[in-house]
């Protein structure tokens, strides 16, 4: 045997640094752009500039002839072949989907999508020759407007399903029995009659994103084996494998996907591209190695964007501040085509968009859209920070059109501590939570008293540097998902996580895990998780995933499911081996299974020193010389776990948002978030993604929109327009945490790479527009540009002509028609 | 094409390119140097950044020829004898990477920082990094690495020793 390492005695809750920094910070790393194979060849693609379009004729001639090039195709080449990609929800369960082609053949349906194909000896030469290609596309009226787009007489992207809205999904917790009252529009039309109540409408936007992951994607095809082998930089090489056995009807053992390391996706890498699938089909056709790596400027242009949605909310409520109804009326821009979870994205949010809200009426409505943009589907958070969004602005409209502190009305209306579990309107139980103690100790750490004071000192003195509070107290759903609940939602897949363990002869252990990571860390939390159950050193553990040859089972990582689902399925898995290690440990200590005790890695019999390692046990096993009759020779172990609830993770985020008023210039002076994310395997990690997710949040908030033109070109397609925020752009966070555990995983954790996205995002929209309220101020579009500041205060001081695209709708409703100074309307 | 000439991490090249072949597209496609890697292609990722005769650069921006007799380090050369360099410490002590896509050229810039700037404040570090983008980590804990590589790396502070540089396989 070799030497094993002493375990340490506690592993979770500790705070160890990576394991696969190593190798990351020292240059020694596996992208999938840096796969060299023997004779492979090179793609470029060749893009559509217009939005929507006839291919009149593509002109290969003088690219074939190029020096370098083995082939130039087109969409005929390949359209028997191509298939559709898949949609994995599609909610409209009536209509077959408009057929996603992966290059397009008679028609463009967005600027980006791809119409011709160069194969060459080097990338050099691929992008050479495809600019020697000649594209005669004969425009058509683009659809660009997700309102205009259901008008009579519009352009239509798909004619063959004859309109642009695919469909209209509704939700209403009267009848869906999630609430026993009336109808959610019922209880609105009663209240805007009712003088003890007020109804709030609100108009507003979730901009378009790109998820921007710092890796470009790339893929590598080797079809020169008994299988045919991709290499890509995806988020979910076992649905990739999958797919690719659906979409182009490959028998799935003869295909093996491995994801080497992937930096980043945040949902820009869960899907099945057409890039991937055409470089599969040149390699085929050609029988030798094909590689593509986008440029960034491509992945901008061609990878999914996110979000992107008109909002109508409305709420009612009565004077004295408890919410009676919460409607949600969305538009989702789905752009041209649908990806693998396009259309569910948007409507995720119906089950969330209560937050963490009693509201005794509950309606969730959305309109999806198809354009002729760039496909939307999943960015972190997918459909949650959308409602979550809306929930938070609208409560503190509610707050402002009562005169209340906005953070005294959350708590009037908040699911309390003693009252979980709790059966929300959207259906969903949260297990646990504690709205109040993390709030208590954000207002503490944010000292939110002493912020309120200074922001009525500035106010008074008319300080050109208004201060704001933003608030935001959010909760979420992850650890995607019962598989019980994606099948009533029409899923063409479950929402398992599959984990097997290998005990090594020599002691070591081998995890093998479904979640491929792409940045998470999960090869060391994965470790601790492990060490501690089995209890084996943290280094003798080898964490093994992506490759769908080792790891041959699993449905990968997004929606915050790694830890609750995947660390959920080692935990089980662990447990089968000490279970099967027992039994051979009873054998060699000559004792009987019940009088021993496993702890610390160590089976004893109980009330005696006698005792043998698990490591002991795995080389006794691996002899196989002496076991009890009738005994498997191994302790290897599977798990395949499938949850019967989400994870609910919650927090209080409060932001610190100081204006010019001059310039409309804002920043953040101080963020603070309490996050309570149950128990914690890996603090270190945990506030990594904490942090992560604030940027992205606060990016939405503040600096980041794909634009289009008036023809449907993404105008702002490079990093020098699309702007990332950098170091300079955002502050330190004030981070900590509560901790309730979660009780439907046996590790009581919660999701955490979503969180800060989802929370972030309003609580900075709600701190600037707390700002300049006072101005009358009430909206400013994301991102809230020193621009649209600017703009939002002239607008309201009467300095513009424009006319204010606020909605207000209740007797005597509207800013300023209650004085939050004076709520009762006495005479002073 | 064109010949160059060009220390690279301690090893010298002489090769023939294409005049317009970029730095980062000779350091990884003709010597393996995959560890600089391309994040973008409007020099403003900072991905992959190296030192050219010391100072950081974006090798995206530097065509090859004109690093011709020039010295070369990438994040492959920067651990020296066994031993990582403060900053990769720093990187992996605080936390300071995710996906790690960014984190080469992240640690060559703050290398080069470090020089300027031996005691930077959070601000300066801001500043000093804001080329390089990252999606991860929100940047707070590589500024705390770059604000604890300098404590480490100040005169008189003791010298990494624990720590050897991991070789391949390891």
């Amino acid at each position: 045997m070799t030497t094993t390492a002493e375990p340490t005695a506690s592993e979770l809750g500790r705070a160890r640094t990576r394991k696969e920094d190593a190798r990351l910070i020292t240059g020694r790393t596996r992208w999938t752009d840096n796969i060299a194979l023997p004779g492979m060849l090179h793609i470029a693609f060749v893009r559509s500039t217009f939005a929507h379009g006839r291919i009149v004729s593509i002109d290969t001639s003088e690219a074939k002839k190029a020096p370098g090039v083995f082939a130039v195709y087109t969409g005929e080449d390949f359209d028997a072949e191509q298939g559709g990609l898949p949609t994995a929800i599609p909610v409209n369960a009536d209509d077959p989907i408009p057929r996603h082609v992966s290059i397009a053949v008679d028609t463009v349906r967005f600027a980006g999508e791809i119409v011709a194909i160069v194969v060459a000896r080097d990338a050099a030469s691929a992008k050479d020759a495809s600019e020697l290609i000649e594209v005669d596309i004969d425009p058509l009226d683009p659809v660009l407007d997700m309102e205009a787009a259901q008008q009579e007489g519009s352009p239509i992207v798909h004619p063959d399903f004859g309109k642009n809205k695919w469909v209209t999904f509704e939700f209403d917790s009267a009848a869906a029995g999630a609430t026993t009252g009336e109808p959610a529009d019922a209880v609105i039309a009663a209240a805007e009659n009712d003088p003890d109540s007020v109804v709030v409408k609100r108009r507003w936007r979730q901009q378009r994103l790109i998820p921007a992951f710092m890796e470009p994607r790339s893929t590598v095809v080797d079809p020169t084996g008994e299988q045919i082998v991709m290499y890509s930089a995806t988020q979910v090489p076992h649905i990739l494998r999958t797919m690719l056995g659906v979409v182009l009807g490959l028998p799935e053992q003869k295909v093996r996907v491995i994801a080497p390391d992937v930096g980043g996706g945040f949902g820009g890498k869960l899907q099945i591209c057409p890039e991937e699938i055409l470089t599969l089909l040149v390699a085929r056709k050609l029988g030798k190695p094909a590689k593509w790596t986008e440029t960034r400027s491509e992945s901008l242009v061609a990878a999914h964007h996110g979000r992107d949605q008109i909002q109508d909310i409305t709420v009612a409520a009565k004077k004295d501040g408890t919410i009676t109804a919460l409607k949600m009326e969305l538009t989702a821009d789905m752009g041209a085509y649908f990806g693998i979870f396009t259309p569910a994205v948007p409507v995720l949010g119906a089950f969330i968009g209560p937050a963490i809200y009693k509201v005794p009426a509950y309606s969730f409505v959305c309109h999806e859209i198809f354009t002729n943009k760039t496909p939307v589907d999943a960015y972190r958070g997918a459909g949650r920070p959308e409602v979550t969004f809306a929930a938070e602005r609208i409560i503190d409209e509610l707050a402002t059109e009562l005169g209340r502190d906005p953070l005294e009305l959350r708590e009037q209306n908040w699911i309390k501590h003693d009252e979980f579990p709790y059966t929300q309107a959207g259906g969903l139980t949260y297990d646990s939570g504690n709205y109040e103690a993390a709030t208590k100790k954000a207002k503490e750490l944010f000292d939110y008293d002493a912020l309120r004071r200074e922001q009525e000192e500035r106010r008074r003195n008319n300080d050109p540097i208004q201060l704001g509070i933003g608030i935001s107290v959010f909760t979420e759903m992850c650890g995607l998902a019962p598989s019980r609940v994606l099948g009533s939602l029409g899923a063409g897949a479950g929402g398992w996580e599959h984990a097997s363990i290998r005990m090594l002869a020599t002691g070591k252990v081998e995890v093998v895990t479904g979640s491929s990571a792409h940045g998470q860390g999960h090869e060391t939390a994965w470790s601790q998780i492990v060490a501690d159950r089995l209890g084996v050193a943290f280094e003798d553990i080898e964490v093994l995933h992506g490759d769908t040859q080792i790891a041959p089972k699993g449905l990968d990582t997004y929606g915050s499911r790694s830890l609750p689902v995947g660390g959920t399925a080692v935990v089980k898995c662990a447990d089968k081996v000490i279970e099967k290690a027992k039994i051979i440990a009873a054998h060699m200590l000559e004792a009987s299974e019940d009088d021993l005790e496993f702890g610390s890695g160590r089976f004893s019999v109980k009330g005696t020193e006698k005792g043998v390692t698990i490591q002991e046990v795995a080389f006794a096993t691996f002899l196989a010389h002496d076991l009890p009759d009738g005994v498997e020779p191994s302790l290897d172990a599977e798990y395949t776990f499938d949850p019967e609830n989400f994870s609910y993770p919650h927090g209080t985020h409060l932001a610190a948002m100081e204006v010019d008023t001059e310039t409309g210039k804002v920043s953040i002076r101080h963020y603070v978030c309490v996050d309570d994310i149950g128990n914690v395997v890996n603090p270190l990690i945990v506030e990594g993604q904490v942090h992560g997710g604030l940027a992205q949040g606060i990016a939405q908030a503040l600096f980041e929109e794909a634009n289009y033109d008036e023809q449907g070109t993404l105008v702002n397609g490079t990093f020098v327009d699309y702007t990332l925020p950098s170091a300079a752009d955002l502050p330190s966070f004030t981070t900590a945490r509560t901790e309730t555990p979660a009780t439907s995983n046996p590790l009581g954790v919660k999701g955490v790479g979503e969180a800060g996205t989802i929370a972030s995002t309003p609580a900075i929209v709600n701190g600037v527009i707390d700002a300049v309220r006072y101005l009358g101020v009430e909206q400013v579009e994301m991102p809230c540009t020193a621009q649209r500041v600017w703009r939002a205060i002239q607008e309201a001081k009467g300095r513009s002509t424009q006319e204010t695209p606020i909605d207000t709708h209740s007797p005597g409703a509207g800013l300023g028609s209650i004085d939050p100074n004076n709520p009762q309307g006495e005479v002073q | 094409m064109a010949e160059v000439r060009v220390t690279v991490d301690g090893v010298n090249y002489a090769d023939e390119v294409e005049p317009r072949m970029l730095l980062v597209q000779y350091l990884r496609e003709r010597l393996g140097k995959t560890g600089t890697v391309i994040g973008c292609d409007t020099s403003n990722c900072g991905a992959c950044t190296v030192h050219l005769n010391g100072q950081s650069v974006k090798s995206c921006s530097v065509l090859a020829v004109q690093a011709n007799g020039g010295e070369v380090t990438t994040i492959e050369g920067l651990a020296r004898d066994g031993q990582l360099h403060p900053v990769q410490k720093a990187f992996n002590e605080c936390h300071a990477l995710q996906c790690g896509f960014c984190t080469p050229g992240m640690i060559m810039a703050a290398v080069d920082l470090l020089g300027d700037n031996p005691d930077p404040d959070e601000g300066e570090v801001r500043e000093g990094i804001e080329g390089n983008l990252c999606r991860c980590t929100g940047y707070q804990n590589i500024v705390r690495a770059v604000q604890s590589a300098a404590q480490a790396m100040k005169p008189g502070a003791s010298a990494p020793t624990e720590t050897p540089a991991p070789v391949a396989g390891d």
